[in-house]
């Protein structure tokens, strides 16, 4: 199985491991719940260093980009981010993934690690016709500091000045890259390092009362968020526009990869919908569990689980346009429960939206 | 290592089975089940009067991870259920051999109690694992 660079480390924390995806990751470090009320209340990190980093640089690495990604590149500042997602000529989401403008000729994209290899071929098919090169920065590793304290507990223990770095946008030196990104809905950082020097940031982060966590948690917090989880909640299989991610699409110059199959789908009609679902009795929301309403509309819950910040089971779930939020209920086992339809995100900086 | 009580009777599947006498038992998950669960969430519980065969599935426990059945050890019908566990599932996991108790059997006639393991041979299955 492969490692990260900090799985020593990991065990010493008092990890329980797991594979993910070919890779051996911390689960939890002994209560998955405690480190998701880290995250919200205070502070805890993630080792996120199985994701893929990799540098686009070129004369054309705009014009690449804004060919590969159905978002827009060119509206980014020096050092800012940009979610996107990545899309095939049938409009299918390869993946999802977060790209920094380092300079007008270069970029950082940061991609999923269970698509690493797919994500490289296609990256490199594509660029071929551009005056532009792909890099991968095999030799780093990437640590998520994430809650309401991240930056005031990380500030310290860098060089780099955090005070002027908004959300979405990155600072940088030779020995590190902070991006104030994440995936748990609250404030915080991912932070890029070489990869010898990643224990020594994590033990110090440690020292600093940083609760490590893991993958479990990264779940859980995500959910909460309404973010999507690439594999779960959408796939080559379905476009961005019939699994709540219309939003990323640029809606000027539709000049990218999949973007006539997306205008042949909005002409035949968009037949599906994303929704956020809160079970109203006692019980799990689980992916793959199946949806129906009253009228016979159907759906799927693409990812659901236990919300320990609403203590409530939440979900989201891809379920045909047409279907009647008031009569959503769910198969789980052998009977029928009622639903609640409720907007994105259920939680965002520490506080609970869904309305009682 | 997970602590396994020398008192109490086991199943491969998990669960414990304390004597109380006069035929009813009492039923729980083991430690080592609740560890390889994580933090439990959800408890369904058997219905008392039901009846059950030796294996059937009677209840649920879910936790962050995932949705384990509960297995009805013995064929019996249940007298009682732990109505502790559906406002803190958590106890499963503090407390598995005590508070954390799921549900009490009385054994049918034709209960197989030499189907049940020993605490050295359920301590020998979970070995690996542990």
């Amino acid at each position: 199985m492969k490692q990260t660079v900090l799985n020593k480390a990991h065990r010493k924390a008092g990890a329980k491991m797991v594979d993910f995806g070919g890779w051996d990751m911390p689960i939890n470090y002994g209560s998955q719940i405690e480190e998701h009320h880290a995250v919200r209340q205070r502070v805890g990190m993630f080792d996120v260093s199985h994701m893929t980093v990799i540098d686009i640089e070129g004369t054309e690495a705009t014009a690449f980009l804004y060919q590969l990604l159905a978002n827009d590149i060119t509206k980014l500042n020096l050092n800012q981010a940009l979610y996107s997602t990545m899309l095939n000529h049938e409009g299918g989401v390869i993946d999802d993934l977060i790209t920094y403008k380092i300079s007008d000729t270069t970029y950082r994209v940061v991609v999923n690690a269970a698509t690493r290899e797919k994500d490289l071929a296609w990256i490199t098919a594509q660029i071929a016709e551009f005056d532009a090169t792909m890099k991968e920065q095999a030799d780093t590793a990437m640590i998520a500091v994430q809650g309401p304290k991240a930056i005031e507990t990380l500030q310290p223990l860098i060089e780099l000045d955090l005070s002027q770095t908004k959300r979405f946008y990155a600072v940088y030196n030779d020995d590190m890259f902070v991006g104030r990104t994440g995936y748990t809905g609250e404030d915080g950082v991912e932070i890029i390092v070489p990869s010898e020097a990643a224990e020594a940031l994590w033990e110090k982060l440690i020292d600093a009362g940083v609760q490590p966590c893991g993958l479990g948690a990264r779940d859980t917090l995500r959910l909460e968020a309404g973010m999507h989880l690439y594999g779960q909640d959408m796939d080559e299989q379905i476009t961005p526009l019939q699994c709540g991610l219309g939003w990323t699409l640029r809606k000027d110059n539709d000049q990218f990869n999949g973007a006539d199959a997306l205008n042949a789908l909005r002409k035949t009609g968009i037949n599906k919908k994303l929704i956020g679902l809160v079970l109203e009795g006692r019980g799990v929301l689980r992916h793959d569990q199946s949806l129906i309403d009253d009228d016979g509309n159907q759906g799927i819950i693409t990812s659901g689980g236990y919300s320990p910040s609403t203590e409530k089971a939440i979900a989201m779930a891809v379920v045909d346009k047409g279907m009647n939020s008031e009569s959503v209920q769910v198969q789980i086992r052998n009977k029928s429960l009622p639903c609640r339809v409720v907007k994105l995100p259920f939680v965002r900086n520490g506080k609970s939206l869904i309305e009682v | 290592m997970s602590y396994v009580p020398d008192n109490l009777k086991y199943t491969a599947s998990h669960e414990w089975l304390e004597d109380l006498g006069n035929g009813i038992y009492r039923i729980g998950i083991t430690e080592f089940a609740q560890a390889q669960l994580g933090d439990i969430v959800f408890v369904e519980l058997p219905e008392v009067d039901e009846s059950y065969a030796q294996e059937d599935e009677c209840g649920v426990v879910e936790s962050v991870k995932t949705a384990s059945d509960i297995y009805c050890p013995l064929v019996g019908t249940v007298t009682a259920a732990n109505d502790a566990l559906e406002d803190t599932p958590e106890l499963l996991n503090d407390s598995p051999y005590d508070d954390g108790w799921i549900f009490e059997l009385e054994l049918g006639e034709d209960a197989d109690l030499g189907s049940l393991l020993s605490a050295e041979d359920y301590r020998n299955s979970i070995a690996e694992d542990d």
